[in-house]
């Protein structure tokens, strides 16, 4: 059995008095694309991003390639990284796609690409140039290269943050809903570019409300209601028989 | 994505497009009252002053870019800690920023050179001190009120700039590593200047007409060379006219630096 990249165990997370996350446990072994599916609200994303510490979880196990993130209460009820240097070297090497693109504006798409490796993860400029320029190339932006975000459409933006966290030579890829912000035309773009990733065996969790591509390219699924994982298996069964009333029900409003 | 508008750096038109008919008529129009001034105005003062006036200007220069480079410097930590500060700093620098923009730039002048400057004396160990040869001189006041000023706007400016750079900037860089200082130094902090450049341009243009002021306390920048001669020659109006002309050209000049320095990050409208 391949080795266990990304490993939770009984996560809680509570925004004040709401609470989000209600012991969520989730795995994600060497090569295997994981997808996280609910209503919104369900606490997809903020599992997620608890992941890569983004979001202080209340309190749970994370280990990211088998090394257990260090954690300490922050004194308001959540924990925080006890070990700053441990926790940016973990989100170095996990490959975070947002929503909302999140590229960043005041540089160029392949200064975008090229900024972790060069002044993150101490790759000489010349040589993260040239694997930045395949990776745009890779992703069909190789004569944008020069262009500033804002010139460019949510797909091209959103296809230039996906080879920005293919420079980080990612263990693990993390997606928050990746397409939910894109006009309906041009999700199919953004959509090939990770089913082609997914293909060639890198390790993914994936948040989507884009339940065929989940189907597809899952090799497991997770299905979270309010705050629990509601039901989770291989996405033939999950979609083919789901067996709790609320996936049924789930199934049919998005479906 | 309709209505794109691309603001950058314009090339400067070709000759031809100088040549249109109005501009043609307005140049002329400029030309016949610079002759007329030329004419009918004294000017013959000029020769004997010109060196004068050649420092003055270089004074001028000097305290605008010192003054305005160490105030910004002051800005940026002053801005950071109202945008994102423990309370122990944030209140200080807004205090700070609050006292420097409720006070007019005159009285602040005034309170350092001839209030402290009229302390330091009356101590033996600072007239014996290093320092003291630069704090019997006027100038190191000046330097002191201005930037202090241009702190107190800008600290103001840049806490909005800092505040206004959008979430998911930041949280991106922390996904992916960047340690704080990183994030500062990569994307926070050229994000924030990017945003204020526009209002920094009208600020620095403000700082430049602020200067005149320190002529108040003895220093000669190019505003005390045409008092000068307005005293000694009981010329009035040509000096003033030539000082005009200066401010507006300098003025000018930062304009369009600062348009160079906006062109290169190219921003979309609508």
């Amino acid at each position: 059995m391949p080795a266990e990249a990304i490993h939770v165990e009984d996560l809680h997370k509570k925004f004040g008095a709401l609470h989000v996350l209600k012991g969520v446990s989730l795995s994600a072994r060497d090569g295997e694309v994981v997808a996280i599916i609910g209503g919104s609200g369900s606490g997809k994303s903020t599992l997620l991003r608890c992941i890569n510490c983004l979001e202080n979880p209340t309190s749970g196990i994370i280990r990211v390639n088998g090394e257990q993130i260090r954690l300490k209460p922050d004194g308001h009820g959540d924990m925080v990284p006890a070990d700053r240097r441990q926790i940016e070297r973990i989100r170095s090497r996990l490959g975070m796609v947002f929503q909302s693109f999140n590229l960043w504006s005041h540089m160029t798409l392949i200064e975008n690409v090229i900024e972790v490796p060069v002044h993150v993860l101490g790759v000489a400029r010349a040589e993260a140039i040239a694997t930045g320029e395949a990776l745009l190339e890779r992703v069909g932006l190789a004569e944008k290269r020069d262009v500033y975000p804002a010139f460019l459409s949510g797909g091209q933006q959103q296809r230039g943050a996906i080879a920005r966290a293919l420079a980080v030579e990612p263990r693990v890829m993390l997606f928050d809903e990746p397409t939910s912000a894109l006009d309906p035309e041009l999700v199919g773009e953004v959509l090939k570019v990770i089913a082609d990733l997914a293909g060639e065996g890198r390790t993914m969790v994936l948040v989507t409300h884009e339940m065929k591509f989940a189907r597809e390219v899952a090799s497991h699924v997770v299905y979270l209601h309010q705050g629990l994982v509601e039901e989770e298996g291989r996405p033939e069964d999950l979609f083919g028989a789901p067996k709790s009333d609320r996936l049924q029900q789930f199934l049919r409003t998005v479906g | 994505m309709a209505n794109v508008i691309e603001v950058t750096g314009k090339p400067l038109p070709p000759l031809r497009a100088w040549l249109k008919p109005h501009r043609v008529v307005l140049i002329a129009i400029a030309l016949a009252l610079a002759a007329y001034a030329g004419w009918t105005m004294r000017w013959d003062w000029i020769p004997d002053y010109a060196p004068l006036a050649v420092e003055g200007v270089w004074r001028t220069l000097w305290l605008l870019v010192v003054t305005c480079m160490l105030g910004f410097a002051l800005a940026v930590p002053l801005g950071l800690a109202q945008a994102a500060g423990p309370a122990y700093l944030a209140g200080p620098a807004r205090a700070f920023c609050t006292a420097i923009r409720g006070t007019p730039l005159l009285l602040q002048l005034w309170l350092l050179y001839f209030g402290l400057g009229s302390l330091f004396p009356q101590f033996p160990w600072i007239r014996d001190s290093e320092l003291w040869p630069y704090l019997r001189q006027a100038w190191p006041y000046a330097v002191l009120a201005l930037t202090m000023s241009f702190a107190g706007y800008e600290g103001e400016v840049m806490r909005g700039a800092f505040a206004g750079v959008p979430r998911g900037q930041l949280e991106s860089a922390r996904a992916f590593g960047m340690s704080r200082w990183k994030i500062f130094r990569r994307i926070w902090l050229p994000q924030a200047i990017q945003r204020a450049l526009p209002t920094l341009a009208g600020e620095t243009v403000l700082q430049l007409k602020a200067t005149p002021l320190v002529a108040t306390i003895t220093v000669v920048d190019i505003y005390a060379v045409s008092s000068r001669v307005r005293q000694d020659t009981f010329i009035i109006f040509e000096p003033l006219l030539l000082l005009a002309l200066v401010y507006l050209v300098i003025t000018g000049l930062i304009v369009l630096a600062f348009r160079r320095l906006e062109a290169r990050i190219p921003a979309r409208l609508g």
